[in-house]
């Protein structure tokens, strides 16, 4: 018998289809962005099939936690990570950066 | 890493409506900027790939149909090769093919990703929610019928329903049928029948009397 892996969902049940709709917001543009931009043929940082991989391997909880871009963005960072374009360390300080400037533009926005 | 960056941050700033930010958030404007400031692309070409993605229509693939409705030998050539047929009216379908496959009297098609969200985003854009969803994706290749009754699509028993699964190297778009009572319209007023929903095979094209 086969396992069938947590995205491989075809001919499985399901409740009624949600058709409501979202516009996407700016940060899952720059996300498809990012995506497409490292996978052009003179980069070929990422692949297509490397970023499902990813996706996969986020593993059931994550999976289903995890809007569709929030999914893309973690696969595509663990794959930068792995390939070793950036560092944990790098990341880190860089999040940590990005987080201190928002909080503060959005207290002087306020 | 260099430090010497020097692209102006306002450009990323969140939306007020982003507000409050999630990890994923940070994270994706991290990258966005690791990748900028280690001359990895540039914050333009970060942009200029937004634009173009923005630029992704349905209106661009109801062009395309509009065509082969008007233009039988057009349309042989779309179903030969898509992206070449495409090319012919200026539309650039990228790098992954895209196979066209026509609704008739007797058969009736739709598109799924099972696996993941594959869709013919150069001609329509960004799929939906509902075609990344897990409802969709599930039933779709098992009662199709039925979830196409939840578009509000009814397939009478007699036309065949065929799904097509697609892939991260093969996408689908559906060539709805022309609609009856169009036989005098242009291909522009043709068009604005062609919705996003009929491309990916969940509903006809509109109705003259919907317009």
């Amino acid at each position: 018998m086969t396992i069938r892996r947590h995205h491989d969902m075809g001919g499985l049940d399901a409740g009624p289809v949600d058709r409501s709709e979202h516009d996407y917001a700016m940060w899952e543009k720059r996300v498809d962005a990012i995506v497409k931009v490292l996978s052009t043929p003179d980069r070929k940082l990422l692949s297509t099939d490397e970023l499902r991989r990813g996706i996969e391997e986020l593993g059931p909880g994550v999976y289903d936690e995890l809007s569709y871009y929030e999914r893309w963005i973690s696969s595509a960072t663990n794959l930068l990570l792995e390939k070793g374009v950036i560092t944990v360390d790098e990341l880190g300080k860089k999040m940590a950066e990005v987080e201190a400037r928002w909080i503060k533009d959005r207290e002087t926005a306020e | 890493m260099s430090h010497d960056h020097t692209h102006d941050h306002t450009d990323y700033q969140p939306d007020i409506e982003d507000f409050p930010f999630t990890d994923r958030m940070v994270m994706t404007q991290a990258i966005a900027e690791l990748i900028v400031e280690k001359g990895i692309c540039t914050a333009d070409e970060l942009r200029q790939q937004i634009e173009l993605m923005d630029s992704k229509e349905p209106a661009l693939g109801a062009r395309l149909v509009a065509k082969t409705w008007v233009d039988p030998e057009f349309k042989s050539r779309v179903l030969e090769d898509c992206a070449k047929a495409a090319a012919e009216i200026g539309i650039d379908i990228g790098d992954i093919p895209i196979k066209a496959i026509e609704n008739t009297e007797d058969v009736h098609n739709v598109v799924v990703c099972t696996l993941c969200s594959c869709y013919p985003r150069m001609l329509i854009g960004l799929p939906p929610d509902w075609y990344k969803s897990r409802a969709y994706r599930s039933r779709a290749v098992k009662e199709p019928r039925k979830v196409l009754e939840e578009f509000g699509t009814h397939i009478p028993d007699n036309v065949e329903v065929r799904v097509h699964d697609s892939t991260a190297d093969l996408r689908y778009l559906v060539l709805p049928a022309r609609p009856d009572g169009t036989a005098d319209w242009d291909e522009r007023k043709l068009a604005q029948l062609i919705t996003r929903d009929s491309m990916v095979g969940v509903t006809p094209a509109k109705s003259p009397d919907d317009t």
